[in-house]
């Protein structure tokens, strides 16, 4: 039995799919809790009870949700390019699921343990633009197009500063593995041995470009409903629209998951007496994404050159002197060499 | 530069801003709901509320309408069609009284022009039907209405007599 899943082809491929649906079956479940969550907890600072009605306490309102896109008419304007069109959306949502390849769970749960973890899933992100400025541009309509080009813009410049923040926690490391990441900030201290401590700055700088780069609020300029209608997706409905909507949860919620691994220390437990584990890596997000919905509820939209003012002459000159500061703190072991980590 | 624009720039790098409305988020986050649940929560309605018609009785079962027609003269939205005739004893009582509730506004003219509180606007207002014609009221329907939310209806005039 062992050695058919071991040394046959058939049985290595069928090990594969295995592992991919435990990864992407409890992931799509997770991401139904989760849109209820957001919502819930949209309505809770608005002082409203937020969706209730379906199931206990309205938990089953996502499966709802899905049901109802579903069973919708597919919509194709009259001019638009069909194959695009109907590209689009599974282009920004397989975008979104084939990064997860990379995301450790647990130290060894991951579905390809490749040694540029980071750098894969900063391509794959960086490819999920084609999903949006495709689909605007398919649907050969004034203000999807409009939209697209403005999440375009919006994502490339925030992907710039994203990555300079990368840069940092790389040189601290020393490896561009997740694993490895996560182990460089293993030690006595529990949670002060965490990158947010050294990197706190770039924490904040990280997450903030994450909600650009997710099109979430207070970003959310491709989708601004007051001028745009819903930006690129205005001529989407059913299930093409669902692949949209899902793949900008999975994006966020990726955003939520690399924040835990490159700053709060992945599965690692806050406390020496503790056991490290799954679930410290699963609160993480969590808390990372309590944090993402609080920040829709408080925010008020960003004009568009507010938002690149931000991007090019606040995030990217300060993330840039970071990696400037990091590489000298790592190479003369300023601070005690809490910047350099990697195994002497 | 002065003190003050130091201070403002300090608090835009320290995102002074966005932790102070976090706060506040967090305080409406477990502060009470206002929303209600609808059909099983209601809000509370004014006496003066105007909402479905009805046709009023006397106590002892005659009707009070007396065909006077001020309430079809009132009507701003020309909602109402009344045709009357004297009754077998003499009294003068419509033989026919028709609200479109799809023209009616809701004004409320009819009821204030009423000089014996036959027509009155009650506390229901839902009555939302599946079809147009559902909603063009006779007078079967509007005496049935009467009938139905009488108590309602003698206690909201009961509250609002010392006003009017």
């Amino acid at each position: 039995m062992v050695e058919f899943f071991t040394q046959t082809g058939l049985g290595m491929g069928l090990l594969l799919v295995g592992q991919v649906l435990l990864l992407v079956v409890p992931l799509l479940l997770a991401l139904a809790f989760l849109m209820y969550a957001d919502r819930k907890i949209w309505a809770a600072v608005m002082m409203r009870r937020g969706p209730n009605v379906v199931g206990v306490f309205g938990l089953l309102q996502s499966f709802a949700d899905f049901l109802k896109y579903i069973v919708k008419e597919v919509v194709v304007p009259a001019g638009a390019d069909r194959a695009v069109f109907f590209l689009a959306p599974m282009i920004s949502f397989v975008m979104a699921m084939i990064a997860w390849a990379v995301i450790p769970f647990n130290e060894n749960w991951i579905l390809a343990d490749i040694n540029v973890a980071i750098l894969y899933v900063f391509a794959i992100s960086s490819l999920e633009v084609y999903g949006v400025i495709m689909g605007g541009w398919a649907s050969n309509s004034k203000y999807p197009f409009l939209g697209s080009l403005r999440s375009a813009a919006q994502m490339i410049s925030y992907e710039v500063s994203i990555g300079l923040i990368i840069i940092g926690v790389i040189i601290s490391t020393g490896a561009m593995n997740f694993g490895a990441i996560v182990a460089a900030q293993e030690g006595g201290g529990g949670l002060l041995h965490w990158y947010f401590l050294p990197h706190f700055p770039m924490l904040i700088l990280f997450f903030i470009s994450a909600l650009a780069e997710t099109n979430r609020p207070p970003f959310d300029l491709p989708e601004a409903e007051s001028e745009l209608v819903a930006g690129y997706q205005v001529e989407y409905s059913s299930t093409p629209f669902l692949l949209f909507m899902i793949g900008e949860l999975v994006a966020v919620v990726l955003m939520c998951a690399l924040v835990s691994l490159l700053f709060l220390g992945g599965w690692l437990s806050p406390v020496a007496f503790l056991p490290d584990g799954f679930f410290w890596m699963f609160i993480k997000m969590l808390g990372v994404f309590f944090v993402f919905s609080m920040v829709k509820a408080i925010t008020p939209r960003y004009r568009y050159d507010q938002l690149m003012r931000l991007g090019w002459k606040v995030f990217l000159p300060f993330s840039l002197f970071w990696v400037v500061f990091v590489a000298f703190a790592a190479k003369f072991e300023w601070f005690w060499g809490i910047y350099a980590r990697w195994p002497m | 530069m002065s003190q003050t624009d130091f201070s403002r720039k300090a608090g835009y790098f320290l995102l002074t801003d966005y932790v102070k409305g976090f706060l506040l988020g967090m305080r409406y986050f477990f502060a009470p709901k206002v929303t209600l649940n609808y059909p099983h929560e209601k809000g509370p309605l004014s006496p003066r509320f105007r909402g479905e018609h009805a046709l009023r009785r006397y106590p002892n079962g005659e009707e009070r309408c007396i065909a006077c027609k001020l309430c079809e003269a009132v009507c701003p939205a020309q909602a109402i069609t009344i045709d009357a005739e004297p009754r077998d004893d003499g009294s003068r009582r419509t033989t026919r009284y028709d609200i479109d509730m799809t023209k009616c506004i809701y004004c409320g003219f009819c009821q204030e022009a009423c000089p014996v509180d036959a027509i009155v606007e009650g506390p229901n207002f839902e009555f939302s039907t599946e079809t147009r014609e559902e909603l063009y009221y006779d007078k079967e329907k509007l005496l049935d209405n009467g009938a139905r939310w009488e108590a309602e209806i003698a206690r909201n005039l009961e509250m609002d007599a010392p006003y009017r």
